[in-house]
Order: structure tokens, then sequence, then C-alpha cells
């Protein structure tokens, strides 16, 4: 099965994408709806908002402590997994972590590799590499398995195919999986992946799973999920691995518990999942299944750079629960695809210009309308808002002084804007100068242009006001001084 | 230097941000929400697994056999797997229900018959949360990890005096940390999905159905 590589997003690509969708009535349809049931399972989870306010300042300084010893948690969880007896990994970048996942695969002369969910994988791309080397990459997570088979990437980190209506899906599994008539009815549809996976889980020689949490003091990799096919990547084959970013590492299991509550609730508006793994090793000496060989392949991508700023490292207390795309007014009018990341929605925006550079990003945080309501939702209080504004600085600006320049810093600028706001500033620091355009504008305003460039395409032309308000201040003045 | 090496030292050289360990504001936090009466806890659990789709039947400690056999009769069930080494693997062994088959060698030997032969399972549990209705289980050598996976109904034994108010009180009163399993699992409901318009459907990959036996009254 062929998936594109992400490539790179230049932003005239982004806003044609973009503004596909939004001409798009179905699309928009399906995102409003599913937004809305989103918003409204997750509210009902929080019906006391002092009570929310205090889970989420508790996990807040759970990540927040766990990024302070990052390094030396790391360590710690290295060495108790190590004794737990799987082997460790550490990439860099993408290629790294496919080269090593490859590596495994080829020492145990694999065929075949199912998948539980796991963003870091899409991230690096694992498909398209395993791919490449002709070995089989399925996905097992429902929402991952249909994206998959219709040749597409996730729109959502937490409900991929949610682009997809149930016709949709029944047209795609009637054509694509052999001796399946079309059907619309949900459980039919979900009894077809499931027996098409599950003679997979049988045959596949390894197991690839993420990580929602990694434990530091007892060497544990936790695993949340409804389907259990995440039990099934992680137990049936004989090798499992398990890949995942740098930051998911936590101190103690202990410090799991609030974060696990407030992940399901936020994400989908569950109180609980129907499955949370806590996985510490593999097969052991007597036992009777599992795997017989563990890995964790440890994954950096741009995260060391947010690390390094104290602003910036914020980003890393995400929790991936989805639920600043689920609020997010452009997320919702846009969908995932148009923004051409791995993460889409807020987090995307912010993240993605660590993972993929400036250069490829640089639009993205201005895909926001900066209304704050993804901060005001995210579980760990991370400041999406002042982020991005801090990410539209550095993709316009030089690095301050002071201040190692990020991949890309920069890359947004142009010449245009930043004449213009030379210009601006030159005009507004200068009274005279400023009264004297003022007077200008508002006089030979019949002379603005009806077509300006981009703004125009989808909007009424900016026009200078009949009056300034330098003007509308003295006369006011006048008038009162006139009724004293 | 490795990519282990490089990350590691990338990190050291950020900007240090010491901070004070969490652990007291987690057991602050905890100790401030309002907790179930331990008299109330089967209730609770029953009641909120029951909302996740499970069916509940609360027996007498001395009569879960009589009760399994029943359940079996009732589902059709052809073939129940059991952990033979276990207490209750022991006394199903003793029971006569027809169709058991033990879970005695390691998977390889019969993994086909494993995921195509075997109508439900039956597992015990190391106690329940009742706050979200939750069994906790701790498979082993005796009672290995795909026996409350691959069947398509599991049928659990869950003791009422084994019910924690929430899941922090099972890790810190139970002792997670100080001996974890390959396997530790927290199950709450059948398997399911949401993924195709945001329908729920039962029976994704895991068991579709989950019985759940609460055991009350003296222990043996
Ligand atoms: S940034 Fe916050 S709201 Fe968004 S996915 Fe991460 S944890 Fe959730």
């Amino acid at each position: 099965m062929t998936t594109q590589p992400m490539q790179f997003v230049p932003g005239s690509e982004f806003k044609r994408r973009a503004a596909e969708v939004v001409a798009n009535p179905f699309l928009r349809k399906s995102f409003r709806g599913a937004m809305d049931f989103l918003i409204a399972k997750r509210a009902a989870q929080f019906p006391d908002p002092e009570l929310l306010e205090r889970q989420r300042t508790l996990a807040e300084e759970i990540r927040r402590y766990s990024l302070s010893r990052l390094p030396a948690l790391l360590e710690q969880l290295e060495a108790n997994l190590v004794k737990n007896g799987v082997k460790v990994h550490w990439a860099e970048n993408p290629d790294e972590a496919n080269a090593i996942i490859l590596g495994i695969c080829r020492q145990h002369d694999a065929r075949l590799m199912v998948k539980g969910k796991s963003m870091v994988s899409e991230e690096v791309e694992l498909n398209h590499a395993m791919d490449a080397a002709g070995i089989e990459a399925l996905e097992s997570d429902m929402g991952e398995y249909i994206v998959q088979l219709a040749g597409e990437k996730p729109s959502h980190i937490i409900m991929p195919a949610i682009h997809k209506t149930k016709q949709d899906i029944a047209k795609l599994f009637a054509e694509k999986v052999p001796g399946v008539s079309y059907t619309e009815d949900v459980d039919a549809l979900i009894q077809v992946g499931r027996d098409v996976l599950r003679k997979k889980f049988m045959d596949a020689d390894i197991g690839l799973s993420g990580v929602n949490f990694a434990v530091a003091e007892t060497g544990s990799l936790c695993l949340v999920e409804n389907e259990g096919n995440g039990r099934m990547c992680t137990t049936v084959p004989n090798v499992h691995i398990a890949i995942t970013g740098i930051e998911k590492v936590v101190e103690k299991l202990e410090h799991v518990v609030p974060l696990y509550g407030l992940l399901t609730r936020s994400a989908t508006g569950q109180a609980i999942t129907t499955y949370f793994n806590v996985i510490t090793g593999p097969r052991r000496e007597g036992e009777k299944d599992g795997p017989r060989e563990m890995h964790l392949v440890l994954v950096d991508n741009g995260r060391t750079q947010a690390y390094a700023d104290e602003q910036l490292r914020q980003t890393l207390q995400c929790i991936r629960c989805g639920a600043c795309m689920n609020h997010c007014p452009v997320y919702t009018r846009i969908g995932g695809h148009a923004y051409g990341t791995t993460y889409p929605g807020p987090i995307g925006e912010i993240i993605s210009p660590h993972m993929m550079g400036l250069a490829a990003t640089h639009v993205l945080p201005g895909a926001s309308t900066l209304c704050g309501a993804c901060g005001e939702v995210c579980p760990v209080k991370i400041p999406i808002p002042d982020l991005l504004i801090r990410l539209r600085e550095e993709a316009t600006h030089e690095a301050k002084p002071g201040h190692a320049p990020l991949v890309g810093q920069g890359a947004g600028k142009t010449t245009f804007a930043s004449l213009a706001f030379k210009g601006f500033a030159f005009l507004y620091s200068r009274p005279a100068l400023y009264r004297l355009f003022a007077w200008g504008a508002t006089r030979f305003r019949f002379l603005t242009p009806s077509n300006q460039a981009g703004w125009t395409a989808t909007r009424t032309p900016l026009k200078p006001a009949a009056k300034s308000l330098r003007d509308l201040l003295a006369e006011r003045r006048i008038d009162e001084r006139k009724s004293c | 230097m490795s990519a282990r090496d490089k990350i590691l030292a990338k990190l050291r050289a950020a900007p240090a941000q010491p901070l004070a360990s969490p652990d007291a504001s987690i057991t602050t936090h905890y100790a401030s929400l309002p907790r179930t009466a331990k008299d109330k806890l089967a209730q609770e659990f029953a009641e909120k697994i029951t909302a996740w789709h499970a069916e509940v039947h609360t027996v007498p400690r001395s009569q879960w056999v009589d009760k399994a056999r029943t359940i079996v009769a009732d589902k059709g069930i052809a073939t129940l797997l059991y952990a033979p080494a276990t207490a209750h693997g022991k006394e199903l062994a003793a029971s006569g229900i027809a169709g058991l088959k033990a879970y005695d060698q390691p998977i390889e030997a019969w993994k086909q018959e494993m995921f195509d032969g075997i109508d439900a399972a039956i597992t015990g549990t190391r106690g329940a949360i009742a706050e979200t209705g939750t069994m906790i289980l701790w498979p082993d050598a005796d009672e290995p990890r795909l026996m409350s996976l691959v069947p398509p109904i599991h049928i659990a034994l869950v003791d009422a005096d084994a019910i924690l108010p929430t899941l922090y009180d099972a890790i810190t009163t139970q002792g997670w940390s100080k001996g974890l399993p390959t396997n530790a699992l927290l199950v709450t409901g059948p398997s399911k999905t949401a993924d195709i318009q945001q329908t729920l459907a039962y029976g994704a990959h895991g068991p579709k159905e989950l019985i759940v036996l609460l055991l009350t009254g003296e222990a043996q």
C-alpha cells in the first residue's frame, strides 16, 4: 500500500487547499458536525469549571515538572527498560528512526507489520519507508485502516477518518476489500475491518505501537485505546516495537493518573477508555504469550529545538488530546488535510515548525484567529496563542540577540510586508507627517482601488473613513464645550 | 557521538528550570475529592460498567460456578477458555462444564485455534475501580494476556470486596510500582470504536461482549 510522503508545503499551497475545503459544503458539514459532537461530549465531562481548573493546573504542573527533568528522566527510563529486557534506540530524525525499525524488521525477516495508532510513526513517514523496503505496514486502528485503504492521511489526531462519511467508507470497502458488498451499516463495516485485521494480527511478524506515557521509575509504557488493536499489536506478534517522542516520559505511575483522566475526557468526552495498558517488558520466563522481543525508539525530530527555549518548551507539555483542534474555528472550517502536516490544528501550528522548519511551515502560525479557544481547553494549559504570536515573530524576523535561530528563522519575511511595516512605523512615529497623511487619506478616499489584490478576493475593499479618529475627537471636544 | 548522546547533550545545554515534584499536589488533589463510601462501591462499579455496555451478574461467592454454567448454556458457548492453575480455574475444572479448554501451552502451539475456535474466556481480576466502572487485570504465566482479548466473549470475576474508589487508590494501595507484570491492564467494557462517523460500534478488535460476575458474601 503506498502513502504519499509529507511534502514541503509552501504558503500558497496551504491557502489553495484551505480554499478548496472551504468551498466544499460536504466537508464543511462533516467537520462542523463532528467538532460540535466532540465539543459537547467534552463539555459534559467537565460540569464543574472550578474542578476543571484545578485538574488542569495539576496536569500542567506534572508536565512541566517532567520536562524540567527531561534528560534525567530519559536516562532513568532507558535504564529501567533495559532492566526489564527492552532494547532502547534513539533517533535524531525520521531517517534514523526508520533505519532502526527497518534494521529490526530485517533481523527477523519480517514481511508484515501490524500497527497500532501512532502519530509519531506518521511523523517519520514509517509506512512509506516500510513500503520502499517491501514490508507491508498495515494500520489496524479502524480509522487509520480506513484512511490507509483510501491512500490518504489522517485528518485528525484522535479520529483519523473524521472527514469520511459512512457512505464513503461503504464505497471504499466494496471497492478495495475482496468479497465485500456495499453496506452502510456501521456494525457490518466494523465487522469487515475486524475480520480482515484478525488474520493480519495472527500472521504479523512485528507489532508496532505508539506510547501515550512512558514511566521512568518503573520502565513502563502506557497505551490508551478503545478498540483492542493496540493490545493485539503489542501482544500477538513475536516482536513489539514502540515508537515515541522524547517528551512523553513522566517520572512515576502516579503522575500518569491525572493526565490520563484529562486525556480521555478532553479528547472524546469519555471518562475512561476501554483499555489502559501498562506494558513493562517482553514475555517473561514461563509466560505463554506476549512478544519475545521488545524495542522502544525515542525520537527527537525537532523537539530539542523547542526544548532549548523556555517559552517554546511549553509546546512539549502536549498530551495529544486533540481538544485544541476540536475547538478551533479555523480547523473546523478547513479540516486536517489543508495543513499538510502530521499534526493539524493549533498543536500542529506550534509543533510543526520545530519538526519541519519554518521555511516549510511559516504560514501555519498565521492560520489562527487568536480567539484563544485552544489555550482555554488545553488540559495541560499550553498558552497556544502566545506561542503562535511568538512563532509569527520568529518566522518574519532574525533571531533575537542571545537566542539561537530556529530552523528556517525569518523564512516568512517578504520585502512588501517589511516595507509596509517600516513605512507604517515611520509615519506613526512622526505626528505632523501622520496628520498630513490622515488629512490626505480622508479627502481622497474615493481614490482607493476596489480591487485590492488578495484582500478583495473574499472581502469588501478597505477604504479610509470619511473622518480620522483625531478629527472625530476634535469635533466632540468642540461639541462638549458648546453644551457646557 | 551517538544519537543518544547528541539528544541528551542538547537537552542538557538548554536552560535549566528546576521545579518541585508534583507528588504533594497530587496527594492533596485526590484527598480533596469526594469519595464513595465503602458499602456503596460495588453498586457504583456495577452501574458504571453496565453503562459501558457490560453485562453484570451479582452472585454469592459460593454460587459463581453455577452462574457461569447458566451463562455458558444461555449464550451457546461451545468452547470456554480458562486458566487451569488459578484457584477459579480449578473450581471450573471440577465443575464439569462442557467445552472447557485450558490455556496450558504457549500461544505459538495453538494460535489458529485461539483466534478461530474459542467462543469465550473466563478470567479473574485484581480488583476494580468504582469511579469509572473499570476492572483491573493482572495477567501472568498462569492467566495469560490474550484471554481477555481474543475470544469474542470475556467473562470476568470481580470480588466485590476488592473494589476501590479510584484509579489513584488502586495504584497506590495495591503498590503497582513495586512490581508490575508484563502487561497490567484496565478494562472498561467490551472493545469499541466510533471511527465511522462517530457511530459507536462494539467488538472492534477485542471482545464483543463483556460479562462481569460480581462476587459477594463471605469468602469461602
Ligand atoms: S496542545 Fe493541548 S489541547 Fe492541543 S492536543 Fe496538545 S494537550 Fe491537547
